[in-house]
C-alpha cells in the first residue's frame, strides 16, 4: 500500500506539471458543453420553400400564407414554373418546391379534391424528411379548414376526424438540447478517460522509463492502479464540472438521484480507463495509441446513440452498439437526468458496465508484462 | 562465488530469425569490474536485459548472485541496479524527485545509502530542482547512476553508460566506477569503445552474439599471436590498396592515421627494405614501425578469424 502511495504521488505530480494537458482537462468540458449543444440542433427550422402558384386564386394565396406563417418555413421564391423553381433547389436556395396546379380553387370547390406537388431536396435526409412532413401537416390542416368553411358542418359519411393532442414526456418542449447535453457530457468523460489513459503507459514505453520501472520490485497491480486512480479522479472532477455547466448554462438539473449518477460515472470511468490501458498495452508509441484509441472512440461516438437513436439502427448495428460501454452509459445518464430513473430501472445497464469494467481491466492487466 | 553466471544462453528475436545471443557462457566474480566489449548490435543489451530479468532467454540458464534469472526474478529485481543504454528517468520530474521516487520504490531513502552516492550526487546537487530532461548528457548519466545505486545493489549493470558522453565526463565516469568497485559492488559494464576496455579488470569481446575471448585486458593483448606493424604514407587509401595486393601480408586495416599490418607466418620484415619497396611503388612520405597491439587490434583479429573460420 505504501508503494502505491508513492506511485500515485509521482503520477499526480506529472499530471499537474503538464500544464497543457491540465488546461485541456478543465477547459475542454466547459467549452464543449457550452458550444456543442447550442450548435448541434436537430430541430428543423427555416425550411426554404419555393412556391409555384399556377392558380393565383384566393385559396392558393391562403395556403401559401398559412405555410409562411407556420414558423417552420421561409418562402424564398415565387417561381412562374416548376422548372424554374427546381433551379432554386439546384442552387441550394430552396429545400422544398410546392407546386399548386392551375384550377386549384375550382377543383377544390367543385370536386372537393385536388392534388398538389411537393418536391424535396433529400441531400440532408433529416431536414428533408422532417421538413416534408411538416409541410404535409400544414397542408392537411388547411384541408380540414376548407371543408368546414365550404360545407359549414361535417358531412355525414365523409369520415370522422380523429384529433391528435401531443404531450412530450420528460422533455415537455421537445427541445433537442435536453437530448444532446447529457450526450456531450458522456462524450467528454469518454475522451478524457479513454485517451489520457491510453497515452499514459505508452508514454512510459516511448520514453523508456518503463525499462527502469520494470527492474524495480514494483508489482504489476500497483503500477496499473497507480495509472488508473489519477485519471479516475480527474474523470470524476470533470464529471462534476460538466454537471455544474449543465445547471448554470442550460438549467438542466438531474431529476433522479445524484448518488446513482455518480455511481454509474464511477463504474463507467473504470471501464473506460480499462479500455485505455488495454490500448496502451498493445501499442508501442503514443502515435499508435492515439490512432487505435481514436478508431474505437469514433465507433463509440457514432454507434452508441449519443446523437442518433440506437433503436432505429439495423439489428446488427444494435448488436455492435450493445458491445460498447458508451451505449449503456449514455442511456442511463439520459434516464437519470431527464426521467429520474431509479436503480431498479437501470439495473441491467449497471451489470453491463460492471462487466465491461471487469473484462477490459483484467485483459489489460493480463496483457501488461514486465518481461518480454 | 560468482556474482553473475551465464550458462549457454541463446536468445533469438522475431521467431528465431534474428540471432541476438548465441550460446554465451560467462562468469563474473563478485566484486569484479567486468566489461562487455563489442560493436553496436553485438548482443550486449540482450545479455543485460536477460540478467536484469527483462528478457527471457530461449535456451540456457543465467543467475545473479546465485539467483536464477527466470525463477527468482523478484529477488534479483530487489538486489541489482540497472542503467539502460537510453536515459530512462522521468524527464518531467526534477533531479531530486527522480532520486526520491526510485529510493521509495525499493523501500529505502536517499539518506540511508547516501554514502554510496555521495560523490556522484554532490556533483548534480546544485541542479536538484531542475527537471531531468533539461540536464546535460553527462549530468543525466550521473543522475541515472545515482538512481541505479540508491538502493545499494549487490550487482550494478551499466549498459553503454558512456555512449554519447563527452571525453571528460567519460573519464570522470570511469573514476566513479572504480570508487564504487572499492565499496564491494560487482559492476558489469558494456561499451562499444575499445579504449575503455583497459579500464576494466576483465573483459569479454563479443561480436555477432558470440563471445570471442574472455580475459584481462593485458592478457587479451599479450595473446595477440603475431607481430604488428604500423605504416603510413601521404595517400593512405592508395597505400591500403597496394598492401592488400601484397601476398606476404596477412591482414591490413586503417587505424587512425596509420595502417596496421600483420604478415603471414609471422615473418619479420626488414623495415628499411619494406619502406623502400613502398616508396618504389610510388608512395610518398612512407613511415613504418613495429608497434604493440591494442584491444582493438585483438578484436579485429578475432573477428577476422571468426569470419574466415566460418565463411
Amino acid at each position: 500500500m505504501r508503494m502505491l502511495r508513492f506511485i500515485l504521488k509521482k503520477e499526480f505530480r506529472q499530471i499537474f506539471r503538464d500544464k497543457t494537458i491540465l488546461a485541456m482537462m478543465l477547459v475542454m468540458p466547459t467549452v464543449q458543453l457550452i458550444i456543442l449543444p447550442l450548435a448541434m440542433n436537430f430541430d428543423v427550422k427555416n425550411v426554404n420553400v419555393a412556391v409555384v402558384d399556377n392558380d393565383h386564386s384566393s385559396w392558393s394565396q391562403q395556403l401559401i400564407n398559412k405555410i409562411g406563417a407556420s414558423g417552420y418555413f421561409r418562402i424564398v421564391a415565387a417561381a412562374p414554373s416548376f422548372r424554374e423553381a427546381l433551379e432554386y433547389i439546384e442552387r441550394e436556395q430552396a429545400d422544398v418546391v410546392l407546386e399548386i396546379p392551375p384550377g386549384f380553387e375550382r377543383n377544390l370547390v367543385r370536386e372537393g379534391e385536388q392534388h398538389i406537388g411537393v418536391s424535396v431536396d433529400a441531400i440532408n435526409g433529416t431536414k428533408a424528411a422532417l421538413g416534408g412532413s411538416y409541410l404535409l401537416t400544414v397542408i392537411a390542416d388547411f384541408n380540414q379548414h376548407i371543408r368546414l368553411n365550404e360545407r359549414g358542418k361535417p358531412v355525414p359519411g365523409k369520415g370522422v376526424n380523429i384529433g391528435i393532442t401531443y404531450s412530450n414526456w420528460y422533455n415537455p418542449l421537445a427541445e433537442y438540447r435536453f437530448y444532446v447535453v447529457p450526450a456531450v457530457m458522456v462524450l467528454l468523460l469518454t475522451l478524457i478517460a479513454g485517451f489520457l489513459s491510453a497515452l499514459n503507459i505508452v508514454r512510459e514505453k516511448e520514453m523508456g522509463t518503463i525499462e527502469q520501472i520494470n527492474v524495480t520490485p514494483i508489482k504489476k497491480w500497483q503500477f496499473i492502479l497507480g495509472k488508473l486512480i489519477p485519471f479516475w479522479v480527474v474523470g470524476m472532477v470533470v464529471f462534476t464540472l460538466a454537471l455544474t455547466v449543465e445547471r448554470v448554462v442550460y438549467g438542466i438539473w438531474p431529476v433522479g438521484s445524484f448518488a446513482l449518477l455518480y455511481l454509474f460515472a464511477a463504474v463507467y470511468l473504470v471501464a473506460l480507463l480499462g479500455f485505455g490501458l488495454l490500448v496502451s498495452t498493445y501499442t508501442d508509441s503514443q502515435l499508435q495509441a492515439m490512432f487505435v484509441a481514436f478508431f474505437f472512440v469514433m465507433i463509440f461516438m457514432l454507434m452508441s446513440g449519443l446523437f442518433t437513436a440506437v433503436d432505429s439502427m439495423p439489428g446488427w448495428a444494435q448488436d455492435i452498439a450493445a458491445l460498447t460501454p458508451v451505449t449503456h452509459f449514455v442511456k442511463v445518464v439520459r434516464m437519470i437526468v431527464l426521467k429520474g430513473s431509479t436503480f431498479a430501472d437501470v439495473q441491467k445497464e449497471f451489470l453491463y458496465l460492471v462487466a465491461f469494467a471487469v473484462v477490459l481491466n483484467s485483459w489489460a492487466i493480463w496483457n501488461y508484462r514486465k518481461t518480454s | 562465488m560468482n556474482a553473475v553466471v551465464l550458462d549457454h544462453i541463446t536468445k533469438t528475436y522475431e521467431a528465431g530469425k534474428v540471432l541476438a545471443v548465441d550460446d554465451v557462457s560467462l562468469e563474473v566474480a563478485a566484486g569484479e569490474l567486468f566489461g562487455l566489449i563489442g560493436p553496436d548490435g553485438a548482443g550486449k543489451t540482450s545479455i543485460f536485459r536477460i540478467l536484469t530479468t527483462l528478457l527471457l532467454p530461449d535456451k540456457g540458464a543465467a543467475s545473479v548472485n546465485g539467483r536464477d534469472c527466470v525463477k527468482d526474478y523478484k529477488a534479483i529485481r530487489r538486489s541489482v541496479g540497472y542503467m539502460p543504454g537510453r536515459f530512462s528517468l522521468y524527464q518531467d520530474l526534477t533531479v531530486a524527485e527522480n532520486l526520491h521516487f526510485f529510493a521509495t520504490l525499493f523501500g529505502t531513502t536517499i539518506e540511508a545509502n547516501y554514502d554510496l552516492i555521495r560523490d556522484i550526487y554532490e556533483q548534480i546537487k546544485p541542479f536538484s530542482d531542475r527537471r531531468a530532461g533539461k540536464l546535460s548528457g553527462g549530468m543525466k548519466q550521473k543522475l541515472a547512476l545515482c538512481c541505479a545505486l540508491v538502493h545499494k545493489p549487490e550487482v550494478l549493470f551499466l549498459d553503454e553508460p558512456t555512449t554519447g558522453v563527452d571525453a571528460v565526463s567519460r573519464k570522470e565516469f570511469w573514476e566513479m566506477l572504480r570508487t564504487l568497485k572499492q565499496q564491494g559492488i560487482t559492476i558489469v559494464v558494456s561499451t562499444p569503445y575499445m579504449d575503455e576496455a583497459v579500464l576494466c579488470e576483465r573483459i569479454a569481446l563479443i561480436q555477432g552474439g558470440k563471445i570471442m575471448s574472455v580475459d584481462t585486458p593485458a592478457n587479451v593483448i599479450a595473446t595477440f599471436p603475431v607481430k604488428l606493424y604500423a605504416v603510413k604514407a601521404a595517400n593512405i587509401y592508395r597505400l591500403l590498396t597496394s598492401l592488400r595486393e601484397d601476398t606476404a601480408i596477412d591482414s591490413c586495416y586503417a587505424f587512425g592515421e596509420y595502417v596496421h599490418v600483420t604478415f603471414r607466418d609471422d615473418a619479420e620484415p626488414d623495415l628499411q627494405q619494406w619502406q623502400q619497396k613502398l616508396t618504389a611503388q610510388g608512395h610518398e612520405q612512407v613511415e613504418a614501425k613495429k608497434i604493440s597491439p591494442s584491444i582493438e587490434d585483438s578484436f579485429i583479429r578475432l573477428m577476422n578469424e571468426k569470419q574466415n573460420g566460418q565463411p
